[in-house]
């Protein structure tokens, strides 16, 4: 069975609608549980939710191949659940234990996964892009037909790596598909008051990408939107932007009081929160019932606790291990 | 009964102001509802609860700063949230440490025999260790390099003109009624030498001014109440300490203890080898009289064997005379934990230049050993400049 | 009757540089050159000259002016599997890529616990002597050799330039290459078929009892000139060429130094805080029992560099004030 979205024009079928739905609940419950686990000191350091924005990240992944790689931000929980990387071995790494996704040693910014071509988790704004554009050069040269996705936010679109590396791809025809998630605010300096032209595709467009702007609440959006732009990266077009409008409920980063927003604003936003969007899309299509919604919560809630478990029984790196991995202890050929 | 406790809410965050309570007891609340406002450096934060229940009781009044992990209500009827953090642990105060250190040592011990070491040379640590290996005498050598430090150069040419140095002198037999005495001078030595690094400077002062004064200040008095030479180097000693204090007190638990009364101890050879240090109290306070007498009486009670007990734990600092057996210098050990010993050796007739031209002059050497962790070179070499400045106007010690 | 070749090459450090990237390009087909004007100038020191003709543009790739994003790029694609060579044009361009270096290139291994590596070369002409002025005179190889996760190599001698860049790309971590700007005319001869180098160890230049200069880069021709000057007043200085600067091979400098119990290290770089500091420390902590004579350091004057040819000159190290360094150490007893 399935169903109609209005705008723009897409059919879906109910298992992939579900598995959405679950992604995104998937990504939010997580979230929630490291505001608790923060403020319980489980977690240290800075954490950056993406409760607001599981549509971006739930919508994009499906629409990559397996081989493609990804970039990211230090706000990539989202990215990493929905790219496959066990919500263990991620819960693992947010505890700071050796079974963690990056021994630990990363935190909440780095999550790093090889086999998933998952290359960070980068907390310096804007320090991605370059990453991806070698990624991408690296991936050309060696005849191999992947997209390399990139993911970095409204602030980082003022740093003048943005302006090298959308021109670099752009120059050379590189296989990056940009992805601006702009939730209006680069941790407290709201959009406009830090670009002079806010309209980020326009001004990614200028650099010869064809560049689009997608409502980032909505999922399927993300996704139809994701799938065209990576056929034509993939088909050898260039590079694309995809400029996500989204936003996030939450502050910056566990915590900031938000002096920067009205609340107004934020409840405005709440009323668009993507998961209650789509369910409420897919009950209205009688594919979605109350049993149904509870048999996925279920399912998240035993996952989280599994991952919890796992990251509280989690080992630390012995104190003598503290110098490895500054460099290479095995020649790689 | 679960417990809702300060949350943490940042990574440097350690307590956090209560500043509104949003529930009272009685009030209903489920998971993710905001029940206070809590106040951090950032401003003002809305805290959710994870658990729901009722509001119990109220145990941090609004205003209230607390730690992390300090319980602030209890709510009934949940399954607890996530264990909770433990209370900080209240920051230790350092505690002060006992100054029983200080008191420990049963018998004070003294050097058998003037210790060989040389006072501090300029010189490279390749020249040190040569100069140890060929037995030259590092004092002896005269650095030709620009910046005067004596180097492997000038050790194997002074090692080349010279004779070996002489052996140096057997100790005295012990006699087996002093073994015990100096099995605790060499353990305490040891420790010293192993412990402290002592630094040393010496210096010549010019005592006829002193001498001249002493001479016409005893003509005034009974031989029974004549002083000593020795007392005026002590009472210098005595003042010289207050104007460089690092040099009067004990090194205890890796700190300097400055103390502010001037106990000096005086070394005192016994019969039949030993020797003890004990303390003239506030010395710097007495007259020359007063010290003399207080001499006088310590010296003959060592020598019987009747000193108080805090006349042996209690010498912020020692002076070690030796110009009795005509000693020219005398390069001590300091008794741990003081940090400083003073050493005079004979008043010897020497030329002297005064005033551009040669003279004779009763001139005496005077040293000091100083522990390099309580003060440093220069303070040291203030305190003999004191000291000699001090025996200049004899009238005012 | 068969031609033989000649056993020996006579050549510029500049051509032995282009000798080995064309060797590099030639052995492994995931080696890349990549920087700015280094394919149709033919490279800003010449170093690239020929390259791009012989390579085409996909192995010898020309890039916009920005540091940040292609020296960024060069670590995404060594993660990605290709083996970059980035040359950034001077140090003094490489402030602009430091986020990028220090962030990423020496951080990813650590960040991911391993699991991604950088094996990245990254190439930066350094150094002064040419009244380029002040921002264009910068040696900061002691800065770099500040960051763990790095590894930092200077060759000073035509052997070096020619051997040190194929292990440089072997290795799978990040390896930054510095050329002192003088050197690119240093003439010599090297064998036809060179014989490797190690980057691991320095190399004892001149040997000498008395004491030892310590140097790297663009100095190892002053320090030299100054154990000649030495010489001839019969003190008999031992040169070391340090090589590569992180990790610091501190065995030869020690060995060297409880031999003739004193050192000068001559160092282009800033005095304060600059890579002669640490080695200065290292000495003082591994060989203090054998000084004669305290450390002594010879560096640039704490100067912006100027531009006047006589100002330049006095604020470089030179062989006399090397000499003269040196000679304070020696005392009037020496024989």
């Amino acid at each position: 069975m399935t169903v109609q979205q209005a705008s723009p024009p897409f059919t879906i079928e109910r298992d992939h609608a579900l598995a959405l739905l679950h992604q995104m609940l998937r990504i939010r419950r997580f979230e929630e549980k490291c505001v608790e686990l923060y403020s319980a000191t489980k977690i240290r350091g800075f954490v950056h939710l993406y409760i607001g924005e599981e549509a971006v990240a739930a919508g994009v992944m499906p629409a990559l191949a397996a081989d493609d790689a990804i970039v990211a931000t230090y706000r990539e929980h989202g990215q990493a659940l929905a790219r496959g990387l066990p919500m263990r071995a991620v819960m693992a790494e947010m505890y700071g234990r050796v079974e963690g996704c990056s021994r630990g040693r990363g935190g909440s910014m780095h999550l790093f996964d090889a086999a998933a071509r998952f290359y960070g988790g980068n907390a310096i704004v804007g320090g991605g892009l370059p990453l991806a554009v070698g990624v991408a050069l690296a991936d050309r040269m060696r005849g191999l037909n992947r997209v390399t996705a990139c993911f970095f936010g409204d602030g980082a679109a003022a740093e003048g790596v943005f302006h090298e590396s959308l021109n670099l791809a752009s120059l050379w025809q590189l296989p990056v598909l940009f992805l601006c998630e702009n939730n209006l605010y680069a941790m407290g300096t709201a959009l406009e008051r830090a670009h002079a032209r806010t309209d980020l595709a326009a001004r990614a467009a200028s650099y010869g990408l064809p560049s689009e702007a997608i409502d980032g609440m909505d999922v399927l959006a993300v996704e139809a939107a994701t799938a065209r732009a990576a056929a034509e990266v993939r088909a050898g077009g260039g590079p694309r932007f995809l400029e996500f409008r989204t936003y996030r409920f939450r502050a910056h980063s566990l915590y900031d009081p938000e002096l920067y927003r009205d609340r107004d604003e934020v409840e405005r936003w709440k009323a668009r929160d993507p998961i209650a969007l789509f369910a409420g899309a897919l009950r209205e299509q009688g594919l979605l019932d109350d049993e149904a919604m509870a048999r996925l919560e279920d399912d998240v809630a035993a996952e989280i606790a599994d991952a919890v478990a796992f990251a509280e029984a989690g080992a630390l790196e012995p104190v003598e291990d503290l110098t490895r991995f500054v460099y290479s202890e095995e020649r790689r050929p | 009964m679960a417990e809702f406790r300060m949350p943490s809410l940042g990574a440097d965050m350690e307590t956090g102001k209560l500043a509104q309570w949003l529930v009272k007891p009685g009030d209903r609340v489920a998971r993710g509802d905001i029940v206070a406002v809590v106040e951090t450096q950032k401003g003002a934060i809305d805290v959710e609860i994870f658990e729901g229940g009722v509001v119990q009781q109220i145990l941090v009044p609004e205003g209230s700063e607390v730690p992390v992990g300090t319980p602030l209500a209890l709510v009934d009827g949940a399954v607890p949230s996530a264990s909770a953090p433990p209370v900080a642990a209240a920051p230790s105060l350092p505690g002060t440490p006992a100054p029983s250190a200080a008191a420990s040592p049963a018998a004070v011990p003294a050097p058998a025999a003037p210790v060989p070491a040389a006072p501090r040379v300029r010189a490279s640590p390749a020249a040190r260790r040569l100069a140890a290996e060929l037995a030259v005498d590092l004092a002896t050598v005269r650095g030709t390099r620009l910046d005067g430090a004596v180097t492997l150069d000038d050790v194997r040419a002074a090692a080349a003109a010279k004779a070996p140095a002489p052996a140096p002198a057997p100790v005295p037999a012990a006699e087996d009624r002093a073994a015990a005495m100096r099995a605790a001078i060499a353990a305490a030595m040891s420790r010293s030498k192993r412990e402290i690094p002592h630094y040393y400077l010496g210096t010549k002062i010019d005592l006829k001014r002193a001498l001249d004064w002493l001479e016409a200040e005893n003509r005034k008095r009974p031989i029974t109440e004549r002083l000593l030479p020795a007392v005026l180097l002590l009472k210098a000693v005595a003042l010289a300490v207050r104007e460089v204090p690092e040099t009067n007190g004990f090194w205890v638990d890796g700190a300097f203890r400055p103390s502010t009364p001037v106990h000096l101890g005086v070394a005192i050879s016994l019969p039949h080898g030993g020797l003890v240090a004990p303390a003239i109290h506030d010395a710097d306070g007495l007259s020359l009289d007063a010290l003399m007498a207080a001499l006088r009486d310590v010296v003959e009670r060592a020598r019987v064997g009747r000193l108080r007990s805090s006349e042996v734990t209690d010498p912020t600092i020692t002076v070690t005379n030796l110009g009795e057996q005509g000693v020219g210098t005398v390069y001590g050990v300091i008794y741990p934990p003081q940090v400083a010993l003073v050493g005079f050796g004979a008043v010897v007739e020497r030329p002297w230049a005064v005033g551009g031209l040669l003279g004779v002059r009763p001139i005496v050497s005077a040293t000091l050993s100083a522990d390099h962790r309580a003060s440093v070179g220069h303070r040291g070499a203030r305190f003999l400049a004191a000291i000699d400045r001090l025996l200049q106007e004899p009238e005012k010690l | 009757m068969t031609a033989t070749l000649p056993a020996t090459v006579k050549l510029t450090y500049r051509e032995a540089m282009r000798a080995a990237i064309r060797e590099a390009l030639q052995r492994d087909e995931r080696v890349f050159l990549m920087g700015e004007d280094v394919g149709r100038y033919g490279g800003c020191f010449a170093v690239s000259q020929g390259l791009l003709a012989e390579f085409g543009p996909e192995r010898v790739r020309d890039t916009p002016l920005s540091e940040d994003t292609f020296v960024g790029a060069g670590i995404g694609a060594a993660l990605a599997g290709m083996r970059p060579i980035v040359e950034i044009m001077t140090v003094n361009f490489s402030l602009l890529a430091l986020d990028q270096i220090m962030n990423n290139a020496a951080t990813l291994l650590h960040m991911s616990g391993g699991q991604f590596n950088v094996p990245l070369v990254i190439r930066m002409t350094t150094g002064a002597g040419r009244q380029l002025a002040a921002q264009h005179s910068h040696s900061l190889e002691g800065w770099f050799a500040h960051i763990p996760g790095l590894k930092i190599l200077v060759p000073a001698t035509l052997e070096d330039a020619r051997g040190m860049l194929w292990p440089a790309l072997q290795d799978p971590d990040p390896v930054l290459i510095f050329e002192n700007g003088r050197l690119y005319t240093l003439e010599g001869e090297l064998p036809a078929e060179p014989p490797p180098v190690d980057i691991a160890h320095a190399a004892v230049r001149r040997p000498g009892d008395d004491l030892t200069l310590i140097t790297y880069g663009g100095t190892l021709g002053t320090a030299l000139a100054a154990a000649d000057r030495l010489a001839a007043e019969g003190i008999d200085a031992e040169v070391i060429d340090l090589r590569v600067l992180r990790p610091l091979d501190d065995a030869t400098v020690l060995a060297s130094v409880a031999r003739t119990h004193r050192a000068v290290i001559v160092d282009e770089g800033w005095r304060s805080g600059g890579l002669s500091a640490e080695v200065s420390a290292r000495i003082m902590e591994g060989a203090f029992y054998d000084l004669d004579a305290p450390v002594a350091r010879v560096c640039s004057a704490e100067v912006p560099m100027p531009y006047p040819y006589h100002l330049e000159q006095a604020a470089l190290p030179q062989p006399d004030t090397v000499a003269a360094a040196a000679r304070a150490l020696i005392g009037a007893a020496h024989g």
